[in-house]
C-alpha cells in the first residue's frame, strides 16, 4: 500500500504508523457526562468502505494527515495534513 | 452405527460407494424458525449444534453470506489453547479445550484434534516470571502448564535453535501440553454435518440484506432468498459485526475490523513436533500434518475488510521465524492469505443477550477466534435458549467498556490493534 504524502509524495506505507479513526469526537474537558467519555474511547463506526484515519510519516517528514483511504479496496481518495503546519498559502 | 466410521467405509466401499448422504443438505429457507443464527462460521455452526444438541431447539437456521468454511474457519493458523492470564478468559477457554477433546465422537466427525503441546518460548528472565505467573494463574484454576528449562526444551523441540548466539536467546518457557492444533476445515464441515442430522437448516448464499424491527423487538431477517422471521436471533458474523449491527440501527460498537495473514510453507520432513511462540516479538508456528509450517504474527495495524494483507508484515513475520528456526531459512512461502479479525477495545469478545430485544450478540474474536469455537457455540446457545448468559460468559457484555470493566489482558489499553 503507498500513501501520497503531501510533503514527501507517493511512499510506502511501511514508512507511517497508523493512528486510528480520525472522526470521534473528544467531549469538553470540562464535560463530566461519562456516557460520551466512553463513547469517545471506546465507540467507533468500523465501516466498510471510506474511512478517516490518522497517519504518521514517522520515516519521512514526521508530519501527521488524516488519510480519507478505503477499507475494502485500500484506494486512497484524500489526504490533508493536520498540526500545526497544516495551513500554508496555496500554489 | 455412527455415520462415518470404518465399518461404514467398508460397508459403502463394497456397494460401489452409492449410499454416501450429502454431509450436510442443502436447505430451502422456511417462512419462519425458533431461532435464526446470522452467520455460518465456525461459531455460528457450533452455536446451532448446541442449541439443538443441548437445549433441544431444533428449529434453527443458519444463515450464511457465502458458503461453509469461507471465512475465518477456514483462514486461522489452527492453534488451541487456553493459556491465559485472567480467570475469564482462561476459565472460558478451557471449557472451549475440554470440549475439543471430545469433539470428533460428539460430531461424529474427524476433526483431527491433536494434543501436541503450544511451548511459549521466554526470552529474558523477566519474561519467564511473567510465564511463571500466568502459569500459576492457570494451575490455580486447574488447568494444566509447566514451566520449563531450556534443556527440557531442547528435547522436547529439537530444531528450535537454543544457542547463546541466537538473536533472542532462549531462556525458558511455558508449556501447556494439552494445547494443540486441529484440522480447521474438518471443524467446519464437522459442525454443519451435526447440526444438520439434528435437523438444522444451513442456508448457504443467503446474505442479510436487513432486519424486521416490530414495535422495538427484532423479529427476522430479510435475505437475499427472501424474509425469515424468528423470535431469537443471534448474530455471530466476525469481522463483518460492525456492517451487520448498522443494518439493525446500532452505528457504534467496542470493534475494529482489521486484517491478520497466515502463511504456509512448502512441505518438510517433521520438524517442529508442537506449537511453539515466539516471545521477543509476535509469532507463532506448528507444522500441520502434511508438513507444511503453518505460522502467522501480528495483525497489518491498520482497520481493514480486505482478506488480504500487505508485504511488511509477510517480511516481519517470516524474520521471526527464522529468529526461532533458522534452519528453515532455504524453504520457500508456498501461500499466505488473510482473516477479518474483530478486535475489541479490551481484546476479550462479546457473547451476550442484546444489544436490542429478540437480538443476541457473538461477536469480538480478536486472535481467538478458532480455538474458541466450540465454547463459543456452547455458551451464545445456552444464552439464546435461556435469555441469559452461562457463568462462563456472564463477564463477557457489551456494557462492560462503559461500566469500566474491561477484560485486558495484555494491559494495553482501548487500542484494539494492540491487542
Amino acid at each position: 500500500m503507498l500513501i501520497p504524502c503531501p510533503v514527501c509524495g507517493l511512499r510506502d506505507h511501511g514508512e507511517f504508523v497508523y493512528g486510528g479513526d480520525a472522526t470521534r469526537l473528544r467531549p469538553l474537558i470540562s464535560s463530566d457526562n461519562a456516557e460520551r467519555w466512553a463513547a469517545y474511547v471506546y465507540d467507533r463506526r468500523n465501516p466498510r468502505g471510506p474511512h478517516e484515519e490518522y497517519w504518521q510519516h514517522v520515516h519521512g517528514c514526521r508530519q501527521f494527515m488524516v488519510v480519507t483511504r478505503n477499507t475494502e479496496t485500500h484506494d486512497i481518495s484524500a489526504v490533508r495534513l493536520v498540526g500545526p503546519w497544516a495551513l500554508r498559502e496555496s500554489g | 452405527m455412527a455415520e462415518y466410521s470404518i465399518f461404514s467405509v467398508l460397508r459403502h466401499g463394497l456397494t460401489g460407494n452409492k449410499g454416501w448422504r450429502p454431509t450436510w443438505r442443502k436447505a430451502e429457507p422456511k417462512p419462519s424458525y425458533d431461532v435464526i443464527v446470522v452467520g455460518g462460521g465456525g461459531h455460528g455452526l457450533a452455536t446451532a449444534f448446541y442449541l439443538a444438541k443441548e437445549h433441544g431447539i431444533r428449529d434453527v437456521a443458519v444463515v450464511e453470506r457465502g458458503w461453509i468454511g469461507q471465512g475465518n474457519v477456514g483462514r486461522n493458523t489452527t492453534i488451541v489453547r487456553s493459556n491465559y492470564l485472567l480467570p475469564e478468559n482462561h476459565n472460558f477457554y478451557e471449557k472451549s479445550l475440554k470440549l475439543w477433546e471430545g469433539l470428533s465422537h460428539a460430531l461424529d466427525y474427524n476433526v483431527m484434534f491433536s494434543q501436541r503441546g503450544v511451548l511459549n518460548l521466554a526470552h529474558s528472565p523477566t519474561q519467564l516470571d511473567e510465564y511463571a505467573e500466568r502459569g500459576n494463574a492457570m494451575r490455580l484454576n486447574g488447568i494444566d502448564s509447566e514451566l520449563l528449562m531450556p534443556d527440557r526444551i531442547a528435547k522436547l523441540c529439537p530444531g528450535l535453535d537454543l544457542s547463546d548466539k541466537a538473536r533472542f536467546p532462549v531462556v525458558g518457557g511455558l508449556l501447556q501440553s494439552r494445547g494443540g492444533t486441529a484440522r480447521h476445515d474438518a471443524v467446519a464441515w464437522g459442525f454443519a454435518h451435526a447440526a444438520d442430522r439434528l435437523g438444522v437448516d444451513i442456508l448457504e448464499n443467503c446474505e442479510v440484506t436487513g432486519f424486521i424491527k416490530e414495535r422495538d423487538r427484532i423479529d427476522g431477517v430479510v435475505t437475499s432468498r427472501g424474509t425469515i422471521r424468528a423470535r431469537k436471533i443471534g448474530v455471530a458474523v466476525a469481522g463483518n459485526t460492525s456492517e451487520v449491527m448498522r443494518k439493525a440501527g446500532i452505528d457504534r460498537l467496542p470493534i475494529e475490523s482489521h486484517i491478520l495473514q497466515a502463511f504456509v510453507t512448502e512441505p518438510l520432513k517433521p520438524l517442529v513436533n508442537c506449537v511453539v511462540t515466539f516471545g521477543a516479538g509476535h509469532m507463532y508456528v506448528s507444522q500441520s500434518d502434511k508438513g507444511g509450517l503453518v505460522y502467522g504474527g501480528n495483525l497489518d495495524y491498520y482497520n481493514s475488510y480486505a482478506q488480504r494483507g500487505n508485504l511488511p508484515i509477510v517480511h516481519e513475520v517470516a524474520a521471526e521465524l527464522l529468529a526461532v528456526f533458522p534452519n528453515v531459512g532455504k524453504v520457500r512461502l508456498v501461500r499466505s492469505w488473510g482473516g477479518l479479525v474483530d478486535m475489541t477495545m479490551d481484546g476479550s469478545p462479546i457473547i451476550t443477550v442484546g444489544p436490542l430485544p429478540g437480538m443476541y450478540l457473538n461477536a469480538g474474536w480478536n486472535y481467538g477466534g478458532f480455538k474458541a469455537t466450540p465454547a463459543s457455540g456452547w455458551c451464545f446457545a445456552h444464552t439464546i435458549a435461556n435469555d441469559a448468559p452461562h457463568e462462563l460468559n456472564a463477564a463477557f457484555t457489551l456494557e462492560r467498556f462503559h461500566q469500566g470493566r474491561p477484560i485486558d489482558e495484555w494491559g494495553t489499553g482501548p487500542v484494539p490493534r494492540l491487542h
